[in-house]
């Protein structure tokens, strides 16, 4: 088969889509069936069971790390750990993508994560790219918003892309990595030691025994693992109902995020309309928390709803129907010892805002290349401690938006519902009251400004970035090429010299080039200002945006970490607080006793 | 940024306790909660300041449950 061929050479998945097969629009039925999670024209490929080695005594079943989980966290984090190069499997108890769209709105920090594990293009190709939506009361337009997308970013704000196509790119890409993947590998034992983790899993051709130096559990909101460790999420559950359809219609309606409170066709009660790819539409019904989920769930339940919204004219097909309710919780602590929570697994949020996958992957992202670090040496242990010191505060922010957009929408109480209500009234005619309505405020990536990696600046930087902000893109010029300084940060640490319009002085060269040689290398990135040739070594900031965005100066220098969060910056470079910065951020500096 | 003005502030008072009343005339429970509930937001926005907003929150909740 030639579809074969093109997947066989690894560097080709580094820059062109490897699965074609999906670039086309697709047919109705191929959509049901993915919808499903199955699609028999690649499933064959993708989920490919095989007898665990374990079994036949073919491997020693220890691994530096095992993930538990294929949605979109658990493959975040196997694609990171797969281009470290860190040994690891990934088990699944189940064989096949996500059933139905899921998680659809992918936030400008995710694609730039996917860029940087080499899905996003996929992923932004296959998307459907927006930036304004509406919100409506009754039939009337309340106000409309635009995510403004300033220029000179990689990435828009958002795509819309249903989950299973997510998944099947990222697992497209491992299997070109030739990574471990085991489908109807589930973990039915996990006993946390000291010095590793003992899991047992059963598979269709009986049980095995492996360990690892790690877990990552990412095995989602009910998360078996969690339960089998006896832990707990802790939250509130909301007392609503949200029926969500996917549906197949062709229609010219803009690409935009349209909610209604109280529409005519649904009166009472809220409801979303999303576009996503191939012309499936995501609507959300509202349905209030006496519903009975198994009855709305009946085709000849939805259809009428879905006909009263259209209008009788338009022809549709549903794709996929599934009801919800709606929970924000989170784990105390993300880290147990060896064993590391991500994404739902550890903390869970209502949907409004797009706030679940998207901080999920930013966990992974976060996680991974820490434990690479402390795999190889290069960290304590201890460095860990930041994966939960960073991200638990990054999960109750997105709980306390989403708890926000849930209590508006679903009032808890009657005077609650009341101050929901007034808003509304007077959002009709005054311009304050449509700033307190909230239809889901969106996800924003988290900076982790109270981070114990960071190191406190000692220069003083005007602009939006500080010491653990994940970078500002801004488009750059490398051997005569249009790259993107996003692209050019993170896998390991880099640092960004901006050199102004100056060449680079013989004594900056020389730090620059130390900086490979500390302990845990650092990689340099020389920005030459706008108008000024770059040297061979530098890139040209074309668009003098490197310069607007990091408030750069000559001489200026930025240290990034691998998962492109700023670590720390001065206005001069100075090579030994460069060490000492890094020594910080990787968690080297107590363990030195620098700090004694 | 201020504090919350305490003392008189409103030059005829029963001017407007008297107004204040009469808004409700006719209406339900109802009906009345949802006035004051846009009221409370058309002065909250009118005042802005967070501090003095807070304030005012806790005094009104001051005993509340009592």
């Amino acid at each position: 088969m030639h579809r074969r061929g093109v997947r066989r050479n690894p560097q080709l998945a580094e820059s062109v889509p490897v699965n074609l097969r999906y670039f086309r629009p697709l047919c109705l039925r191929r959509l049901r069936s993915l919808s499903r999670g199955i699609d028999p024209v690649t499933d064959k490929d993708l989920f490919a069971y095989r007898k665990a080695p374990e079994l036949a005594a073919a491997a020693h079943g220890h691994y530096p790390v095992i993930v538990v989980g294929a949605g979109p966290v658990g493959l975040t984090a196997a694609l990171d750990l797969a281009q470290r190069g860190i040994p690891f499997m990934l088990v699944d108890e189940d064989q096949r993508l996500s059933a139905g769209s899921r998680a659809i709105c992918f936030a400008k920090r995710t694609l730039e994560i996917l860029d940087r594990l080499g899905c996003g293009e996929q992923a932004v190709n296959k998307g459907v790219v927006w930036n304004k939506g509406k919100v409506f009361l009754g039939e009337d337009l309340l106000y409309s918003f635009d995510l403004l997308p300033e220029p000179g970013h990689k990435r828009p704000a958002f795509i819309n892309l249903q989950q299973y196509y997510l998944e099947a790119f990222m697992i497209e890409r491992l299997r070109s990595l030739g990574a471990d993947l085991r489908w109807r590998n589930k973990v039915v034992e996990v006993k946390p030691a000291a010095d590793s983790v003992a899991v047992a899993i059963d598979t269709p051709d009986g049980r095995y025994r492996a360990r690892c130096q790690y877990l990552i559990v990412a095995d989602g909101a009910r998360s078996p693992v969690r339960h089998l460790l006896g832990l707990q999420s802790r939250g509130q559950v909301f007392r609503d109902r949200f029926l969500i359809a996917d549906v197949f219609m062709e229609a010219d309606f803009p690409i935009e995020r349209w909610f209604w409170f109280d529409p005519p066709f649904h009166p009472g009660r809220s409801v979303l309309l999303h576009r996503q790819a191939d012309n499936v539409w995501r609507i959300d019904f509202q349905l209030g928390w006496d519903a009975d989920p198994e009855i709305e769930k009946q085709p000849a339940q939805v259809t009428p709803r879905i006909r009263a919204m259209l209008g009788p004219e338009r022809p549709f097909e549903l794709v996929w129907v599934s009801v919800y309710t709606f929970q924000c919780r989170r784990m105390d602590r993300f880290r147990h010892g060896r064993v590391l929570f991500a994404g739902d697994a550890a903390h869970q949020v209502s949907p409004f805002g797009a706030r679940g996958a998207n901080s999920g992957m930013q966990d992974a992202d976060n996680l991974v290349w820490k434990l690479g670090l402390v795999l190889s040496g290069g960290a304590p242990d201890a460095l860990l401690e930041s994966y939960e010191r960073e991200r638990v505060p990054a999960a109750d922010e997105n709980i306390l938006y989403s708890t926000r957009s849930t209590d508006f929408i679903t009032p808890k109480s009657t005077v609650s519902r009341a101050f929901r209500d007034a808003t509304l009234w007077l959002a009709r005619n005054h311009a304050f009251a449509r700033r307190l309505v909230n239809s889901g405020r969106l996800s924003t990536p988290s900076a982790y400004l109270d981070s114990p990696l960071n190191t406190v600046d000692g220069d003083a930087f005007a602009g939006s970035l500080a010491p653990g902000a994940p970078a500002l893109d801004a488009p750059l010029l490398a051997d005569g090429k249009s790259v993107w300084l996003i692209d050019r940060l993170g896998g390991g640490f880099t640092g960004v010299y901006f050199a102004g319009a100056e060449p680079v002085s013989p004594a900056a060269a020389t730090s620059l080039s130390s900086l490979a040689g500390l302990p845990v290398p650092v990689s340099p990135l020389i920005v030459a200002a706008r108008g000024v040739t770059p040297g061979p070594d530098a890139c040209g900031d074309v668009e003098g945006l490197v310069q607007q965005r990091l408030d750069a100066t000559p001489g200026a220098f930025y240290l990034f970490r691998p998962d492109q969060h700023l670590a720390a910056r001065w206005r001069r470079l100075d090579a030994p607080a460069v060490g000492a910065a890094l020594e910080r951020a990787t968690d080297n500096a107590s363990a030195s006793g620098a700090s004694a | 940024m201020s504090t919350l003005e305490t003392r008189p502030n409103i030059p005829e008072p029963d001017d407007f306790y008297q107004a204040l009343i009469e808004a409700h005339r006719g209406l339900s429970d109802e009906q009345s909660m949802a006035l004051n509930a846009r009221l409370v937001l058309l002065l909250s926005n009118h005042i802005g300041d967070p501090q003095v907003l807070l304030e005012a929150l806790r005094l009104a909740r001051e005993d509340a449950r009592a």
